[in-house]
């Protein structure tokens, strides 16, 4: 089985957030990249089929050499082989048309996407994969078993779990439940070692309409200060409440 | 203890000078300090004992000799990345950092240096993996800062050697398989020995009651006419040079190993004040509180600086003695001073085991006076711009 995991170079979950040139860009200084975590499930879960399974892991990001530290990490983790999109990724329908282009050359029978990056949170990437490759997709997946070509997939759906049959090749939006957080790599000094070795192919972009733009990020409403009202004086309280918050 | 939200400070942006296998190695030290050390650590500085569970967990993250070839089983990374994993140990805790310290630049790095073929060999990938782990005898109770007056000794009996003499502030040593012990012969010559676990008359009681670095286990090592057989004897370089060829490798590491103390206190302190309301707005508001905050992440800055330098001088074996002390001395003070300056920033919040302060700051008291006290470390500057020697 060749797996192509996808991989979305995010910031770190506790970075500060800010915009520049006219609050239509994300302002990167500073700022640490970390695997995007529904991705890291999906790695890990790639990393079990491997160990189990024997099956060959290949990783592949869309982004310019900045991001290569964060798939260098998954190939200390264990992955065999990276693949970079030379490429700064733009919306969603572009990234998954070139992770398409890649896995189409690749020859793979199982492709597993994060549900949806956490920075931008699109989740279009694997569907729209899918689509292109004219394969089978399902989104919000918290299980995966392979046996041959069949694949038992568990979704998550409002308010409970939904078991899909369904087949090789597959597509797969993957999310925590996958694997559990406590079952995340570190990688190892021998990984590390490995990774050294191992081949990160640069590949240049294939032509790709850019089918959005970014007009204006806004960052949540500061939050205004704490109003203590005194425990007898409930009528203070629901004045407040109805005139102030209007939320009642 | 509180759950651990670390987030490193990097105010120059020093990230960008590093390569992508020093963030590679630098960011799985932090993620395992912050899953397998943090959560235990407060506990077992409490109760004066070394987790040894965690010994695997160091070995995996490339803290024992992380500079040694991959040949005998190290990591064969540059000295940025051993000082990057030192920084990211001492940031959890100083004692963990020593062990790990020791085993790799008062151990592991003698071996490799002044060793044989059959020693690098026999030794160098079970110390890796932390199979054996190892100790380093120098200081004797007599002599401290004059290393050159030991009295441990040993005479040639032919088949082999017989040690005699006693170690004192030894890291590791309660637990250690091998010891790194450096003796004086007939001729009043200090060699290096590699003494086992088991050879008769070689004993290890450790040294209790400790204020400072309650999660490393320290000893002594006693020798009463033990037999070292003579493939043991480290043949490449002997003279006190030897022994402080290794201390400064060691000290190179404590360089950064400090900085992360330096960091967790900072960044704890940070946290408090922001959080903390006094007379109805956060502490961090009041000038006083911003004063300290603002010369630790300053003074964090700077040696952060100073030791990525000695890294680069490391790297292309061009850094002096003298230059390692400089740092040595100079980011062990600093730390210190954050954890001083951090407790009070936490008020009596920060005399509790809740915060990792207060254990930096009693573990920075050992890191100040172990591998050359901060007098010491002093003097070697002014004998190196002075050209005389100030220390007798």
């Amino acid at each position: 089985m060749k797996i192509l995991v996808c991989i979305s170079n995010v910031p770190d979950t506790t970075s500060k957030i800010n915009f520049t040139e006219g609050d239509t860009k994300f302002d990167t200084n500073g700022v640490q990249f970390v695997i995007n975590p529904n991705d890291e499930f999906g790695l890990t879960r790639a990393m079990w089929f491997k160990e189990k399974q024997g099956a060959t892991v290949h990783v592949a990001t869309v982004g310019g050499a900045q991001t290569e530290p964060t798939i260098r990490k998954a190939l200390a983790i264990g992955a065999d082989e990276a693949i970079r999109i030379n490429a700064e990724p733009t919306d969603g329908f572009f990234v998954a048309r070139q992770l398409a282009e890649v896995a189409k050359n690749g020859g793979y029978d199982l492709i597993i996407a994060g549900r949806e990056s956490i920075d931008y949170n699109g989740g279009m990437v694997p569907g729209i994969i899918a689509t292109l490759l004219d394969m089978n997709f399902v989104n919000t997946c918290v299980s995966l078993e392979i046996e041959g070509t069949d694949a038992k997939a568990v979704r998550e759906i409002d308010g409970g779990n939904e078991t899909i049959a369904t087949s090789l090749p597959l597509v797969i939006g993957g999310q925590k439940g996958l694997v559990e957080e406590s079952d995340l790599r570190i990688p190892n000094m021998r990984g590390i070692m490995m990774a050294r070795k191992k081949a990160l192919h640069v590949v240049e972009a294939t032509d790709a309409p850019t089918m959005t733009a970014d007009v204006k990020f806004e960052k949540p409403a500061a939050k205004g200060p704490v109003k203590l009202v005194d425990a007898g004086n409930i009528d203070e309280l629901i004045s407040l409440l109805h005139n102030e918050a209007k939320a009642i | 203890m509180k759950p651990d939200l670390f987030e490193a400070p990097d105010y120059y942006h020093l990230d960008d000078l590093l390569s992508e296998e020093h963030l590679l190695v630098r960011d799985a030290a932090r993620q395992w300090v912050k899953r397998d050390v943090s959560p235990i650590i407060e506990e077992y500085a409490q109760k004066a004992a070394f987790p040894k569970q965690i010994i695997g967990g160091l070995a995996e993250i490339g803290a024992f000799g992380p500079y040694i070839p991959e040949a005998y089983g190290g990591a064969g990374l540059d000295q940025i990345s051993y000082g990057l994993i030192m920084q990211e140990i001492e940031r959890g805790d100083s004692g963990v950092r020593s062990t790990a310290s020791v085993q790799s630049s008062l151990v592991m790095y003698p071996i490799f240096a002044y060793g044989t073929e059959e020693q690098r060999k026999k030794y160098l990938p079970k110390l890796a993996t932390g199979e054996w782990m190892g100790c380093f005898g120098l200081t004797e109770p007599n002599h401290g800062s004059n290393p050159g007056g030991m009295e441990t000794k040993y005479k040639d009996m032919g088949d082999h050697y017989l040690l005699n003499g006693a170690k004192l502030w030894i890291s590791n040593s309660p637990f250690a398989d091998i010891a790194v012990v450096w003796a004086k012969n007939e001729e009043g010559r200090i060699h290096g020995l590699i003494v086992e676990r088991g050879m008769e008359g070689f004993s290890t009681p450790e040294t209790h009651n400790k204020w400072s670095l309650r999660a490393s286990a320290t000893g002594e090592l006693i020798f009463s006419d033990v037999k070292v057989p003579k493939e043991n004897l480290l043949p490449n370089k002997s003279g006190l040079g030897a022994p402080l060829g290794c201390l400064d490798s060691a000290r190179y590491g404590i360089a950064w190993g400090a900085i992360g103390a330096a960091m967790d206190c900072y960044d704890t302190a940070l946290r408090y004040a922001k959080e903390r309301m006094q007379f109805g707005k956060p502490i961090a508001a009041f000038q006083l509180q911003q004063k300290k905050l603002a010369e630790m992440i300053t003074e964090i800055t700077k040696a952060q600086l100073l030791a990525y330098r000695l890294g680069q001088l490391k790297n292309i074996g061009k850094a002096t003695t003298a230059q390692i002390s400089m740092a040595k001395r100079n980011n062990v003070e600093m730390a210190i001073k954050v954890a001083r300056e951090a407790r009070q920033i936490l008020g009596g919040m920060g005399i509790t085991g809740e915060y990792s302060i207060m254990r930096h700051m009693m573990n920075l008291e050992s890191v100040i006076t172990y591998e050359g006290t901060h007098d010491i470390h002093l003097l070697i500057t002014g004998a190196d711009i002075t050209g005389h020697q100030a220390f007798k």
